[in-house]
């Protein structure tokens, strides 16, 4: 068994504890004193760093959500000078504004000391040969993966997302081993590949693949991992806290999140209740060392439970498990966050087509493709054919603006789409996971 | 040269089945007769095209129904049933640059007329008058 900080990862349960205290008595401290944000929402909640005198104090703490964030674009929720920040990332908003996540260098050193222990667990170290097939850029996935495999020593190729057969081609030259991608991306490839006449089995090295950024299930893991001859491996992550950071060790049995970096509490999403181990609710993290965008109980939307017993790899940092679905209605579409109040947004913005719409989110092969259904209006309808695709195009191109993925449209008769009273169901997810 | 306006409706439908049935009881609910017809599809939405004979009781009635109803002026031009008669046309229509949106026809024993969608109506009236050819007139529509 291979770690890459022993020292830290192979901390005994209560010391841990003791320093999870005091890495959030300093957060708190530090928190209450310089950052102008927090220091209000405290005041408002009668706290002060007294207040914390052990671990279990975190619940004191109120909760900070998504719309904090954006409430608070672009950066009045940071907690350094902007000479202090190296990195900004971005990530798409529930709503008109993105959010926008800073990283000062300790950020990004911390970042990638997380990457680089759980890599470790997952068998990626010198000697490795590593393609990172999530997007580079404003999307954290790809650096996120690139830094950690890096620091570990791994022989790194940025292929990034898209052009599949070039990335085939990569993976059969260069003795490519490991792979970090989206699960459905790593199905695609496998069957771009078979169409090639290439099988990912007998045909290339590859050993090891990590895979996150969308929900998928034990029994996905079990068809890539005896279709393609692989171990495969779940991540977690979100832009809020830096980007994906956690993976599951070789027992793959829970996500091993490092305690000495993130707080994590499981709560009823309706109550905010605090939730036992072994409950099932919305998953609250507190970074315990994030400089530029720390967060104190964020809710991350994201359902799990926490694991109880320790693990066999001999690590007392908490598991979670595999996500379990969402608290909100955020979709996942190919590994891009959407929300509804996104696609509404952009069809308030658009005359032509009425404010009822529909999401059907499909599988077109291993991929997701989300088709939105949206009503003509009378006023926008042109009997001349070109008129009415260059609509689809004009809607498509806005989306595709704003959410940075390319939709379907598919334009309707007025009224043929459902009304709701009260709470609306506008996404039809025929996707299984 | 306002008269040679036809109004021809149109219709947005859903590519899915009974779509069309819907809109035709529709026609019939309405009192009015088809005298031709057109559909463009594509992909999961269509276009019908009709030239009735109370274009305007259609409009307001499928309106009222609740479809996406547009009203459109067109030509019909009345051709012999015989060779030669759509390359005349067409090529008029070419030579004083003038495009052709779409185009349906329908042709009984002796006589067809050929209905069009033009860029430039006024222009395009002078030029099929130029040749010779009869215009159908919107006062037969109600």
């Amino acid at each position: 068994m291979e770690y890459w900080n022993p020292r830290i990862e192979k901390i005994p349960a209560d010391e841990l504890r003791k320093m999870q205290y005091k890495l959030l008595k300093m957060l708190v401290y530090r928190l209450y004193n310089f950052s102008p944000y927090y220091r209000r929402k405290f005041k408002k909640h009668n706290i002060t760093p007294d207040d914390i005198k052990n671990c279990e104090d975190v619940s004191k703490l109120p909760f900070t959500y998504k719309k904090d964030l954006r409430d608070n674009y672009p950066d009045k929720m940071f907690a350094v000078p902007q000479q202090e920040i190296v990195r900004y990332h971005v990530s798409s908003g529930t709503t008109g504004k993105p959010t926008i996540v800073a990283y000062t260098q300790q950020d990004i050193n911390l970042w990638t000391e997380s990457l680089a222990r759980s890599l470790t667990a997952c068998g990626i170290g010198r000697g490795n040969i590593i393609q990172i097939s999530y997007g580079y850029g404003l999307f954290t996935g790809g650096l996120g993966l690139h830094y950690g495999a890096e620091r570990v020593g791994a022989s790194v190729i940025p292929t990034g997302t898209g052009n599949t057969e070039r990335q085939i081609e990569l993976m059969q030259d260069m003795k490519v081993n490991s792979i970090a991608c989206t699960p459905s991306y790593l199905i695609h490839m496998a069957e771009k590949a078979e169409n090639l006449g290439i099988s990912i089995k007998n045909d290339t090295n590859l050993k090891i693949a990590i895979l996150g950024a969308e929900p998928w299930s034990e029994k996905t893991r079990q068809r890539i991992e005896d279709e393609l001859g692989i171990d495969a491996y779940d991540i977690y992550g979100m832009s809020e806290f830096n980007g994906p950071m956690f993976t599951e060790c070789s027992e793959k049995s829970g996500i091993h999140i490092w305690g000495d970096h993130m707080l994590v509490e499981v709560v009823d999403p309706k109550t905010g209740e605090v939730l036992e181990e072994g409950e099932e609710g919305e998953l609250v993290v507190t970074t315990l060392q994030k400089e530029a965008l720390p967060l104190i109980r964020y809710r991350t939307g994201d359902i799990t439970e926490l694991y109880q017993d320790l693990c066999e790899c001999g690590r007392a940092h908490q598991r979670i498990a595999r996500i379990k679905g969402r608290a909100d209605d955020m979709l996942i579409i190919r590994g891009i966050n959407v929300f509804p109040s996104q696609i509404e947004y952009v069809l308030m913005q658009t005359r032509e087509v009425g404010k009822h719409f529909q999401l059907v989110v499909e599988r077109d092969g291993a991929l997701d493709k989300m088709t939105v259904r949206v009503e003509v209006s009378t006023e926008a309808f042109s009997d001349k054919i070109n008129d009415m695709i260059a609509l689809k195009n004009r809607i498509k191109d806005r989306l595709k603006h704003f959410l940075n993925i390319n939709t379907e449209v598919e334009l309707l008769e007025p009224g043929s789409l459902p009304r709701f009273e009260g709470k609306a169901k506008r996404i039809i997810d025929k996707r299984e996971f | 040269m306002k008269e040679h306006a036809i109004k021809q409706i149109s219709i947005f439908l859903e590519n899915k089945p009974g779509r069309l049935a819907r809109l035709a009881k529709a026609i019939i609910d309405s009192g009015v007769n088809i005298l031709a017809l057109n559909i463009a599809e594509a992909g999961d939405f269509g276009i019908v095209r009709m030239l009735v004979d109370k274009p305007r009781i259609a409009y307001e009635e499928l309106q009222k129904k609740g479809f996406t109803v547009s009203s459109t002026d067109v030509l019909g031009i009345k051709i012999k049933n015989e060779p030669g008669e759509l390359y005349k046309i067409s090529k008029a229509l070419g030579d004083a640059n003038i495009n052709i949106d779409y185009a349906y026809a329908y042709s009984s024993n002796s006589e067809a007329y050929l209905i069009l969608r033009v860029s430039n109506l006024n222009e395009s009236i002078l030029n099929i008058q130029k040749i010779g050819l009869e215009l159908m007139d919107s006062s037969v529509f109600e």
